[in-house]
């Protein structure tokens, strides 16, 4: 037999990038789950339609591009973008936004930058980004009520219905958000009566408390299963609870921190969306400075923004510093007294 | 004394991969016996290579020194077992590159006879320059990492040493010698640490075990009881498993929560480190009076009938030890000197044991599988938390993988230990350290460029002036070449012309041979201008060696008398030549003969079907990778191009030939004795780079032992001549291909 001619180390540990992608596709499963128990199977095909036109843009693409399909479908990145975008949406975007986002995600924002690894911005940010600023109104109006205070339940074939053609009895089944909804009453009314609205149920927010839950038990099996390192989701939920108790420590005037943490998108970005590897930060102290970061812009855009959620604009935000957040937040190496820090010749 | 409680510190990073120990540790040490041939490379350390003592011929008795220590930072050489020295010449040695370097053979006479030979037996009451100087002498160099003479650790360091630590972490997967060596010779190896601590007189003497070796721990802390030391200095520390905690940096870390200064030793903060199988050696040379000539390796891998630690006799060819272990051939896919995460892959099994050779490893397919692939990298930092040196691994690569060298050395790659621990990690299978060595010879020769010191400066200006008389001589030569060959060409017309289809009577060759029916007179020219090269060449190092008091002298000796005679032998040939030649013109006047040479279409015709059947592997090769999808299909796709291209050539150049064979080619002598000069001289450049690059180390390490402020100018004479080096075996190893 020919003996191997390759250099150390021989040893490696098993598994590869596309069990990494598994993995994480698996801690979504939880908070999934919770999101059509609560918001019906809206979600559900939305992340069938984003993964398949996901998939097949980024066939396509390597195809273009003239790089082995197999090889780079097997890395599972497109359908963690596609999942990642599905969750972001409303359950009941029109099927033609979920498209153009998620054809824009893959080709626009990861391929054009040079795929899997190069892209300095989420794709799936900019993709739910690009569709919220394009279609303000079926973005904002598409969010489905509750499921526990609707009086018919929607069901598979009302969610594709909804989603697919009929589009005019969808206020029946809408709802504003409640960061939005408090968002907006708080001006005019105090925090005992806001609450009384039923899309707050009896505890925080009706349903979102527990996609949120969902969404943090999933993130926790991961950094179990040390995919991801604990800097950026701890400085990010601290920075989002930090402002909201600076700010908002009054829930007459302002959001409430409880609704902060467990409402809206909040957990799904600490977790899923800010902690994707390929445009975060790097360094231990960077993702320490780039978490928390994305949790003041998360604030800061919903305190005083017009978008009802902030996750999207907060992380590409970000990204955009996290080149340059690395540059200047080398570790100390093992041996030096102080770390090099900045531009190489600039010290 | 040993169960004092210590605080140990955790060094940042580090990984958990298999173990893979107990299969080695099933069974106790056994002797390797005595191979059938033994091979001492001279070089075995780092530092300057030692010097041969003893000539083809001479008997040898075991123990007896073969090659004496050059200057400070060498050691000496011993034979293994008795015999006859049976060679000196370059073999190729344990080295990743795969290189050759002077090598002593020798074959045992199976008798194993000792030199007469005698310990210390107060060494606790004799001088510590005495110990250290029996040390030197008995070829003690460091057991576990890169071989570094343990002598010079131990001669008085600058510095007060405060901390003495064993390294006997053994961190590596795999590896079980010293695990091994502390569980059946405890007692020797606590008496080798107490003439350490003899020596080095520190304030504590730590011995680093990884807690995964708990037979190991007990044994020595059982020989503690027995020691003579009743300072209390010397404690057992168990240290907890996790690689590579038996890098010398981490485990000064966790044993002292220091770190080495970037760029400094060990001794910069109090502390001398030595492998455990040194201190072994080191009883052992100073107690049994036996200089280093076996030591313990561990034969494993899942090739392997009966993975096991072998007793080994210094020079044992690696075949030798792989029959005992029963490897199966068809099973072994990776032969690895040393572990699955620092050591190297073998090519040949005739390798030899050397003193740092702490493992065998023989895997197979299933325990080390084909690299697969490298995917992209999705910078998910597991490599940054594996990292022991607190680098940022993913930048490294991002930055080395651009040839970004500013950008990688502001993120201090010159810290990387090598220690694989990001590679292990990586999800995508990307080679980091791969890349880092890449990155770290282009730093290296970018530096090196960089310096213009006036001495460079000065070495630069005459080289120059010496290369620039080399080129006019080659002009000159190639010039009376081409005036030769077509001289030549003209006699053969003429000799064809007169011998016609009769047999050449002068010539042992006949006309009807494939050989040219005259003795070649440029490729004997040739000849005889090589061999004057070559005398000169030797003559040149003589010199140089003569002028540096080297003990090399008498080899360069030898080979200037080797080319001299070599020259002569030429010069003969030609005067021969010549007369044939004449004899032959004597008798021949007939009509010409078109075929001036009939080598060249047979040649060329060769050309074209190695050419062509190249193209056809090519193409194989293509289609392969086509039907994996894999990435290197556009690389293939264009050698597959090339390849034609050159086989149309080949025809081309055939076929004009053939048409007009009646107007030979006149330099084609001189084109067809090319390659295997050109291999040659590349051959030469590298040994002379080595050379040089042994030289420098030499200069450096003395510097550094002496502490003068010249390392930094040595460092970066010594780096310049490493990436030459690296570059005469690149051009040598594509000449070959
Ligand atoms: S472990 Fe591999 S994929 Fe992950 S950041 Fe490091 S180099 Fe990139
Ligand atoms: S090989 Fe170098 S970069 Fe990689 S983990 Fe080891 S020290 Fe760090």
């Amino acid at each position: 037999m020919k003996l191997l001619n390759i250099s150390s180390p021989h040893a490696t540990r098993p598994g590869t990038t596309g069990g990494v992608m598994q993995q994480v596709l698996l801690a979504m499963l939880p908070g999934i789950a919770a999101l059509t128990y609560f918001f019906g199977m809206g979600h559900i095909i939305q992340i069938a339609l984003a993964v398949i036109v996901a998939v097949g843009a980024e066939a396509a693409v390597l195809y273009i591009r003239k790089k082995p399909i197999g090889f780079f479908l097997k890395d599972y990145s497109a359908v963690v973008t596609a999942v990642l975008l599905a969750l972001a949406l409303p359950p009941l975007t029109p099927w033609w936004i979920t498209i153009v986002a998620t054809l824009f995600a893959i080709v626009v924002a990861k391929h054009l930058y040079g795929g899997l690894g190069q892209n300095p911005f989420n794709p799936a940010m900019i993709g739910f980004a690009l569709v919220l600023i394009s279609f303000p109104v079926p973005m904002t109006t598409s969010w489905t009520a509750p499921t526990p205070i609707l009086e018919n339940a929607i069901g598979f074939s009302d969610a594709v219905t909804l989603i697919f053609s009929q589009r005019e009895t969808i206020d029946a089944y809408t709802m504003a958000t409640p960061l939005d909804l408090y968002k907006h009453k708080v001006a005019v009314a105090t925090a005992d009566e806001i609450t009384l609205d039923p899309i707050f149920g009896s505890g925080i927010a009706l349903g979102w408390e527990w996609v949120n839950i969902a969404f943090l038990i999933g993130g926790l099996y991961l950094l179990w299963r040390k995919i991801f390192t604990w800097h950026i989701p701890v400085s990010y939920l601290a920075a989002l609870t930090a402002c909201s108790i600076l700010f908002g420590w009054d829930s007459d005037r302002f959001v409430p921190t409880s609704l902060h943490i467990l409402a809206g998108a909040t957990m799904l970005g600490a977790f899923f969306i800010a902690t994707d590897p390929v445009t975060a930060s790097t360094t231990p102290l960077g993702k320490l400075i780039y978490g928390a970061g994305i949790g003041l812009f998360i604030y800061v855009i919903r305190a005083w923004g017009t978008y009802p959620d902030a996750i999207a604009f907060a992380v590409l935000l970000m990204n955009f510093a996290a080149p340059f957040i690395d540059q200047y937040t080398q570790p100390r190496t093992y041996g030096h007294a102080k770390a090099k820090r900045g531009l190489p010749g600039k010290e | 004394m040993s169960l004092l409680h210590f605080e140990l510190h955790d060094f940042r990073g580090g990984i958990h991969p298999e173990e893979h120990k107990h299969q080695s540790t099933e069974l106790p040490i056994a002797s390797a016996g005595i191979p059938s041939v033994i091979v001492l490379p001279i070089g075995q350390h780092i530092g300057a290579p030692s010097s041969p003592v003893v000539k083809i011929g001479d008997k040898v008795l075991k123990g007896q020194i073969i090659a004496e220590p050059q200057g400070f930072v060498s050691t000496a050489l011993h034979a293994p077992t008795s015999g006859t020295i049976s060679a000196i010449e370059p073999r190729p040695i344990p080295h990743a590159s795969g290189m050759s370097d002077l090598c002593i053979e020798i074959t045992p006479d199976g008798e194993d006879t000792w030199i007469e030979h005698h310990g210390v037996k107060d060494y606790l009451d004799t001088a510590p320059a005495e110990l250290v100087n029996i040390i030197q002498h008995s070829g003690v160099a460091g057991l576990g990492g890169a071989g570094f003479p343990s002598h010079i650790k131990l001669n008085a360091p600058a510095e007060k040493i405060t901390t003495l630590i064993i390294n006997a972490a053994e961190c590596e997967p795999y590896i079980t010698a010293d695990d091994m060596l502390m569980r059946e010779h405890a007692d020797q190896v606590i008496k080798g640490i107490e003439i350490l601590v003899h020596i080095l007189n520190p304030d504590r003497c730590l011995i680093g075990v990884e807690d995964n070796k708990p037979e190991a721990i007990n044994a020595l802390n059982k020989a503690m009881g027995t020691t003579r030391d009743d300072t209390h200095k010397i404690h057992v520390v168990p240290v907890p498993t996790k690689y590579p905690s038996g890098g010398e940096k981490q485990l000064i870390q966790i044993l002292t929560g220091k770190e080495v200064p970037a760029g400094g030793i060990p001794a910069d903060i109090g502390v001398v480190c030595q492998n455990i199988g040194t201190a072994h050696a080191i009883h052992n040379a100073v107690v049994l009076g036996q200089p280093l000539v076996s030591r313990i390796t561990t034969v494993t891998g899942k090739a392997c009938a009966q993975p096991r630690n072998y007793q080994t006799l210094l020079g044992t060819p690696i075949s030798h030890l792989l029959k005992l272990a029963g490897v199966d051939h068809n099973q072994m896919n990776r032969l690895i000197m040393g572990g699955p995460m620092m050591g190297f892959t073998l090519q040949s099994e005739d390798i030899p044991i050397i003193k740092t050779t702490n493992c065998i490893l023989a895997a197979n397919h299933e325990e080390l599988p084909n690299p697969e692939l490298a995917q992209p990298c999705i910078r998910c930092g597991m490599c940054t938390e594996a990292c022991p040196a607190q680098l940022l691994p993913q930048q490294l690569y991002w930055f080395a993988k651009s040839s970004n060298l500013e950008q990688v050395e502001a993120h201090n790659i010159a810290d990387c230990i090598e220690c694989g621990a990001c590679s292990y990690v990586c999800p995508s299978n990307i080679p980091l350290v791969q890349y880092y060595r890449f990155a770290k010879g282009e730093i290296r020769q970018a530096n090196a460029d960089k310096i213009k010191s006036d001495r460079a400066k000065e070495r630069f200006e005459t080289r120059l002036a010496r290369q620039e008389r080399e080129a006019a001589e080659k002009e000159a030569k190639r010039k009376a070449r081409a005036e030769a060959a077509a001289k030549k060409q003209a006699e053969k017309k003429a000799a064809a012309e007169a011998s016609g289809a009769s047999t050449n009577t002068d010539s042992s060759s006949t006309t009807s041979s494939t050989e040219a029916p005259l003795p070649d007179m440029a490729l004997l020219q040739k000849k005889l201008d090589a061999a004057k090269t070559a005398v000169e060449k030797s003559k040149e190092k003589l010199a140089a060696a003569e002028a540096e008091g080297s003990d090399k002298a008498e080899l360069f000796k030898n080979a200037v008398e080797k080319s001299q005679q070599k020259m002569k032998d030429a010069a003969k040939a030609i005067a021969d030549a010549r007369k044939q030649m004449k004899a032959s013109e004597n008798t021949s006047s007939s009509h010409a003969n078109e075929k001036g040479d009939p080598n060249t279409p047979e040649r060329l015709k060769n050309k074209l079907e190695l050419a062509e059947s190249r193209l056809t592997t090519a193409e194989e090769r293509l289609a392969a990778a086509q039907a994996e999808n894999s990435d290197k299909v556009d690389a293939y796709m264009t050698a597959v191009n090339a390849q034609k291209e050159r086989v149309q050539a080949a025809k081309d150049a055939l076929n004009s030939v053939l048409a007009n064979s009646n107007t030979p080619p006149i330099n084609e002598t001189a084109s067809v004795a090319k390659p295997s000069p050109n291999i040659e001289q590349l051959e030469q450049k590298v040994r002379a780079a080595q050379t040089r690059v042994d030289k420098a180390s030499e200069r450096l390490e003395m510097a550094k032992a002496q502490g003068m402020d010249t390392i930094d100018a040595l460092q970066l004479g010594l780096d310049k001549q490493k990436s030459k080096l690296a570059d005469a075996k690149k051009q040598l190893e594509e000449a070959q291909s």
